[in-house]
């Protein structure tokens, strides 16, 4: 940690630094350019996985934050980059280093206004094209007038520009088309059962090879972030079961161990061994519906009823426990909801004893036919570098051989004590995408069983940490939080001011860099596989567009 | 469930004062009859989830719930095969013309269910400043079915009080008229450019 604050500080005299639970450097926006070349290309930061980009409205100032990770050594590293310009805020893109900068700058640009300079397609990424104002800024006007419901298409789809900063400082404007006039692009979405809920694509082809897809995301974006600042933190709970929600309790248990640091509450073991038990639920039955939708995409209708048929008994437990099937609501701050019902440990047992069973008559049905493999093996390849360039994380991520398991990379909760491999494959393309989400199935079962031994040996009923407050106000900071969603990484951001709500809670979705790798995994395919590799990148839109 | 409870709906009750103040054709009658009964058991839905309503959609299709018992078995991915749209999920500014462009293109006699807190009134997201509070804004709504998601026993209920209404609903001269182009665009002024 020493030497990457030697190393910067020798390069960058005027850069400020901190040390919280990760270094945190603070820069000017006219030092970032060659900071992010130097993270990126200097062999001793080698930085190479951009998490995430946090934009921020401080009120004097504006920006972003950047969350790094060097995947070889696992050394995390926040940079702070500010802009005093709130008129015109403009900061250097990297999306030339980091590729997943590419869709993260164009959100930051959708809620703040912040233009990136270098950026090949800079435009709105989530509210339609006529929208009025920056939702996130502070002063933005929620009048309703300025942004009625409008009923007509948005205008001017295809334009898109990139900035270019002149040798004199000044910003120049390059207007740019998405689509050239002579292309043919073949629209699919927003409304089509392939596309896993409402997100569009537009393709443009040669013949049947696709040239480019350009992802158009929005059509579910509901303003979370923007309606957690004006909630309190057990309010805010309440969005993570609905972003993600075949992640709804990996997601909820990030919000709450970020919530739990910041206030330094600790969980008891109970509770731990059971929001475990719990994610491990969410991601088996995840990864059923994953496998059902993709076969069933593919028209292997039968073995989406198959898939099905097990979720259902993982409902069932879930409404045993939490009292609902999909919105669960069941960690909150310090613990869980309620300890969880007499025939939990039966249930679960029962559910890892059948899973073998029944992964074989999934393999039969889909996995070894010979159609399946000729649709998905050597479609859609990401290699290892597109994978970390694009933190394409999670099961698509593994496909790659790319070592990105947070459960093991930064394990939290009790994960560092249980036995459990991580699975990862190396040919990157749809069947290897699918092949690890198969194979993590087992790993689920094996961690549940150990789970119900653990849970057993820990009786009493402490599922909650004795001293909660009963109004959470976080100290005055920041923090960041990762877990192991079934998707991939779900980090969570907050910024707090010391009051009831927060000042900036950001959600660091794993889908949306996964949407963001769309293009690369489809141009050069036909377009009939468009649909096999989307649905074996397995993105949910509610937490793409949040 | 009780049975008295499941026929207790005031607006189906004054749907059939409404016919019965009318009166009705004998042979007529007798053909409505016949055809509504027809009608409400393959009501075909349009595919239309944004977001967790959907999933519990999909449970409805799936073995256990079993939606073809009632006949709404036949989901359709285009508008104009089905016979309702169940709004499942949040609606928000950027997919409302999607949404209106949808029903628009649905064929008479057609319904329409919001399924949903979200589709309801904006349900957990009510306020933000790009969700719609509610699809009955944009689009008339047939049947309400709350909850977050509704459980797949709930979303039966919401169908089959829509079974309920079709089969009191009076076919010909009524829900089966033709809309005159003329009246389409004296109601639809904005829409006038295209129709023509």
């Amino acid at each position: 940690m020493a030497n990457i604050q030697e190393t910067i500080s020798k390069l960058f005299p005027e850069a400020a630094f901190e040390q919280g639970e990760e270094l945190r450097v603070t820069v000017d926006a006219k030092q970032w350019r060659a900071l992010a070349e130097q993270l990126k290309g200097n062999a001793d930061l080698g930085f190479d996985y951009l998490v995430g980009i946090v934009g921020c409205d401080w009120k004097e100032s504006m920006g972003c934050v950047y969350y790094f990770t060097n995947t070889s050594t696992q050394d995390h590293l926040m940079v702070k980059v500010t802009t005093a310009d709130r008129e015109h805020p403009v900061l250097h893109s990297v999306s030339d280093l980091w590729k997943v900068a590419l869709i993260q700058e164009r959100e930051v640009f959708d809620f703040y206004g912040i233009i990136f300079t270098g950026h090949p397609d800079m435009r709105r990424l989530f509210l339609r094209t006529d929208w009025v104002g920056y939702p996130l800024r502070k002063d933005y006007d929620a009048n309703p007038e300025l942004n009625p419901v409008r009923l007509n298409q948005e205008p001017n789809e295809d334009a898109t520009a990139e900035y270019v900063e002149e040798a004199d400082g000044s910003i120049k404007k390059i207007d740019k088309k998405v689509f050239e006039d002579e292309e043919y692009v073949v629209n699919f979405g927003p409304q089509h059962p392939s596309t896993h809920g409402v997100m569009r694509l537009r393709a443009s082809i040669d013949g049947e090879t696709i040239l480019k897809v350009d992802p158009m995301c929005g059509y579910i974006h509901r303003g979370i972030e923007k309606l957690c600042e004006s909630k309190t933190y057990p309010q805010t709970l309440m969005f993570t079961d609905r972003m993600d929600y075949m992640s709804a309790h990996q997601n909820r248990h990030c919000l709450c161990l970020c919530i739990e640091k910041a206030l330094g509450i600790e969980v008891p073991r109970r509770a731990q061994i059971i929001r475990v038990m719990m994610d491990e639920l969410m991601r088996l039955s995840s990864h059923l519906l994953s496998y059902g939708c993709m076969t069933m995409d593919m028209g292997a209708t039968t073995a989406f009823f198959y898939g099905f048929r097990e979720r259902e008994e993982i409902l069932d437990i879930f409404e045993k426990t939490c009292g609902a099937r999909m919105s669960l609501h069941y960690n909150v701050i310090g613990g869980v909801v309620a300890d969880v019902h007499p025939d939990f440990i039966k249930d679960v047992r029962a559910i890892c004893s059948i899973m073998p069973d029944r992964l074989k008559e999934y393999h039969k049905l889909f996995t070894g036919n010979v159609i399946a493999q000729n649709r998905t093996k050597g479609v859609g390849v990401l290699s290892k570098e597109d994978a970390i360039s694009y933190s394409v994380t999670g099961p698509s991520g593994r496909a790659t051989g790319w070592h990105c398991d947070v459960r093991k990379t930064a394990p939290y909760s009790i994960y560092k004590e249980l036995d459990f491999e991580e699975i990862t494959e190396t040919a990157g393309d749809s069947f290897a995408r699918y092949m690890v989400r198969m194979r993590e199935i087992e790993q689920c079962v094996k961690l549940l069983e150990q789970l119900c031994d653990l849970l057993e040996k820990e009786p009493g009923n402490d599922y909650i940490a004795p001293k909660v407050p009963k109004i959470i106000k976080l100290p005055a900071g920041s923090w960041f939080q990762q877990v192991e969603a079934s998707r991939g990484a779900f980090g969570v951001y907050i910024e707090s001011t010391g009051e009831k709500s927060p000042y900036r809670m950001h959600f660091n979705s794993p889908c949306l860099n996964i949407v963001g790798s769309v293009d690369k995994a489809c141009a050069g395919y036909k377009i009939a596989d468009l649909i096999t590799i989307t649905a074996s990148l397995d993105y949910v839109i509610p937490d793409i567009d949040r | 469930m009780k049975r008295e409870d499941f026929k207790d709906n005031e607006y189906i009750d004054n749907l059939v004062a409404e016919l019965n103040a009318s009166g009705a054709n004998v042979v007529v009658g007798q053909f409505d009859k016949l055809i509504n009964w027809g009608r409400a058991n393959s009501l075909w839905p349009l595919c239309f989830g944004t977001s967790c309503c959907a999933i519990e959609f999909m449970h409805l299709g799936a073995a256990r719930h079993d939606m073809a018992r009632f006949g709404f078995e036949v989901a359709r991915n285009s508008a104009r095969q089905a016979d309702y749209i169940m709004v499942q999920g949040t609606i928000v500014h950027r997919m409302a013309p999607a949404l209106v462009r949808l029903w628009e293109q649905l064929a008479e006699p057609k319904y329409a269910i919001a399924c949903g807190g979200c589709a309801v009134s904006g349900g957990p997201f009510k306020g933000s400043y790009c969700v719609v509070d509610g699809v009955d804004q944009l689009i008339p709504i047939d049947v309400y079915i709350p909850g977050c998601p509704p459980r797949p026993e709930a979303m039966f209920y919401g169908l089959m009080q829509l079974q309920r209404k079709i089969k009191v609903e009076r076919f010909f001269g009524g829900v089966n008229r033709q809309e005159k182009l003329a009246d389409f665009i004296s109601s639809h002024p904005e829409k006038a450019e295209a129709m023509e």
